[in-house]
């Protein structure tokens, strides 16, 4: 069947592979797929400082980092969901019921800060199981199941707070920790809070865990091919429900951030967090096809996002000019992923 | 000669039953794997060597009939229950994780954490001693081309894939490991590569059950031939005694053999690991 033919031109074939330029590009695009949105992240940031030079005023770019905290923290839970190949349209939900629950028990039920917030913990990570329970249990594509959570979470946000937005001065004394990560630290010149402290330690804490724990390279497994997973022993729906769980976690931290950053707890507050997320991700290099991608790429597609929406207005356009900008990096960012995937030795 | 007649089995199966509804499966199979050999099991379609494989690698519990490793019987109730037996199963459809690298692969499920706080509190891999043993393994079993364990298995050929998923298997079995179809998704180049780690696994002492369609291999490979025929053993063969054909015309039936001389006792002494 080899014959002399077939292994000449295979060489033949593996020869251009090798010496062109492109074939480089396209392994260290496999091997780093954050580096593409960085790129584009470091061309808007010149592009829009061209246009308008207030851009890059310290004060202006302390703010773009404020502005990105609350979808950055969301996107991490969103990254973890959509590398075991899943999808979480109720983060944005579960995020802001979880900051509800944080102010309405301590403003009403004078429930002490710090039992406050853990109850908003719990409701998180409740709100996570409930999802991995449908998903692995009654094995429901998470696509379906967080459709139908997303209601839910928004309906029960709704009949909870009965509408009603909870402002600081109503949480007593428990506006301290409540508000807590919305107090700004001062670095050299730029603002930021703790709130961006801590959507960045989400970071830092979930990279690691990724790269160094067994948990982490399951996680890539499950989404990778949970067939062979499971065949290695892995048990797949014990890593997907633990996802879902840890993500309801990470999205009430989330909610707590937003209370910082709003000085409220709103019932109506983050309507777009799910596509913000999802294109936050999708534009970091990871793969909607699970199984390959990184947080520190949702970071910079965090950034990115944020970067664009507000280079855009300071450069008098249209609030369309932003969602149109983002729908095409989406697309692009797909595209790309598919042509990356392709990669051969 | 002698001392081929003191060799006991690593692997029985005696009187092995499984229907599914109404079909029969197996209908009272038996298998004996003896150390350090080869046993190849062909047979047609439906034939139920799958079935009788998976129910030693515990992927199926069988309905009757018993499972014995070293004279003790078993039960596998999971192929976890299998594996902790020392007993692995390669697939042929390339089961490894593709985005992951190829040390991550063969450690995947059994991960090596790093000693001290780090591993016990941080649960830190302990990456370097896994890419450093895989590297061993990978060079051991004879594909010492592949030099950067962190590559990720996607960017690897198909027959270097299955080079991993035998690496893998060849370091946690520490008593069989089966290969089902294992060159069915490779190429000629690619399959000779993967017979020769089976040789270089049997070598050094390491039982193996083969399953194939593969005549050509079986014959290359295998010490005795396991010949499976409507749910059960129909002839044990060795490559010396008989043909591809006598093996064919057995599994088809067209050649019957006598239920005494049905099996067949071990036929190579092992080689000392």
């Amino acid at each position: 069947m080899s014959t002399p033919t077939t292994t000449d031109a295979e060489a033949l074939i593996e020869n251009l592979d090798r010496k062109g330029p492109m074939h480089h590009f396209h392994h260290a695009l496999h091997k780093y797929p954050w580096i593409s949105p960085g790129l584009v992240l470091l061309v808007a940031v010149i592009i829009f400082g061209l246009i308008n030079h207030r851009f890059w005023a310290i004060s202006n770019l302390s703010l773009i980092t404020q502005q990105v905290s609350i979808v950055g923290a969301i996107a991490v839970a969103q990254t973890l969901v959509i590398l075991t190949a899943g999808i979480d349209l109720s983060v944005g939900a579960v995020a802001v019921l979880a900051s509800m629950v944080m102010a309405k028990t301590a403003a009403e039920q004078g429930v002490p800060g710090p039992l406050a917030l853990l109850l908003g913990f719990a409701v998180g990570a409740a709100a996570g199981a409930l999802n991995g329970f449908l998903i692995t249990r009654l094995k429901l594509p998470p696509f379906i199941v967080t459709l139908g959570t997303l209601s839910i979470f928004m309906a029960l946000t709704l009949i909870y707070a009965t509408g009603r937005t909870i402002n600081s001065d109503k949480m007593g004394d428990a506006a301290g920790i409540l508000l807590w990560l919305g107090h700004p630290i001062q670095v050299g010149g730029f603002k930021i809070t703790y709130g961006v402290v801590a959507m960045i330690l989400l970071y830092v804490l979930f990279s690691w865990v990724l790269k160094n724990t067994a948990w982490g390279k399951h996680v890539y497994a499950v989404g990778d091919d949970p067939a062979a997973a499971s065949l290695a022993g892995i048990r797949v729906n014990r890593v997907l429900f633990s996802v879902y769980l840890v993500g309801g976690i990470v999205l009430a931290i989330a909610g707590w951030i937003a209370i910082g950053r709003v000085g409220s707890a709103s019932p109506t507050i983050l309507p777009d967090a799910n596509l913000e997320s999802i294109t936050a991700v999708v534009i970091g290099g990871t793969s909607l096809f699970g199984g390959r991608g990184t947080m520190f790429g949702t970071l910079i597609g965090a950034i990115l996002v944020g970067v664009v929406s507000n280079g855009l207005v300071l450069a008098g356009l249209d609030q369309a000019y932003k969602v149109l900008a983002i729908g095409i990096l989406v697309i692009v960012s797909v595209a790309l992923d598919q042509w990356i995937r392709k990669v051969r030795s | 000669m002698s001392d081929l007649s003191s060799i006991q089995p690593v692997v029985q199966a005696k009187g092995l039953i499984k229907t599914f509804g109404r079909v029969v499966g197996l209908n009272s199979a038996n298998l004996e794997l003896y150390p350090g050999e080869v046993l190849a099991v062909i047979g047609d379609n439906g034939a139920g060597k799958s079935t009788l494989i998976k129910c030693i690698s515990g992927a199926e519990t069988p309905d009757s009939g018993q499972i014995l490793i070293d004279n003790e019987e078993v039960s596998f109730k999971s192929s976890l229950d299998a594996r902790a037996y020392g007993i692995e199963t390669v697939y042929q459809t390339l089961a490894v994780a593709p985005a992951l690298d190829i040390a991550s692969n063969l450690y995947l499920g059994r991960e090596k954490r790093k000693s001290g706080i780090l591993g016990s509190v941080f649960r830190k891999l302990d990456h370097s001693g896994m890419r450093n043993t895989a590297k061993e393994q990978m060079t051991k079993l004879g594909i010492g081309t592949l030099q950067d364990m962190s590559q990720a298995v996607e960017t690897l050929s198909g027959g270097q894939r299955q080079a991993v998923s035998v690496a893998r298997a060849e370091a946690f079995g520490s008593k069989v490991v089966i290969l089902d179809e294992p060159t069915a998704a490779l190429g000629v180049r690619e399959s000779n590569q993967v017979l020769k780690m089976i040789e270089l696994m049997r070598d050094r002492g390491l039982p193996i059950i083969l399953i194939s369609h593969n005549m050509p291999q079986v014959f290359e490979v295998a010490d005795r031939i396991h010949v499976q025929r409507l749910g059960s053993r129909a002839a044990v063969v060795t490559p010396k005694t008989h043909t591809m054909n006598d093996a064919v015309a057995i599994m088809t039936g067209a050649l019957k053999v006598d239920e005494k001389d049905q099996a067949l006792g071990p036929v190579r002494v092992p080689a000392t690991a």
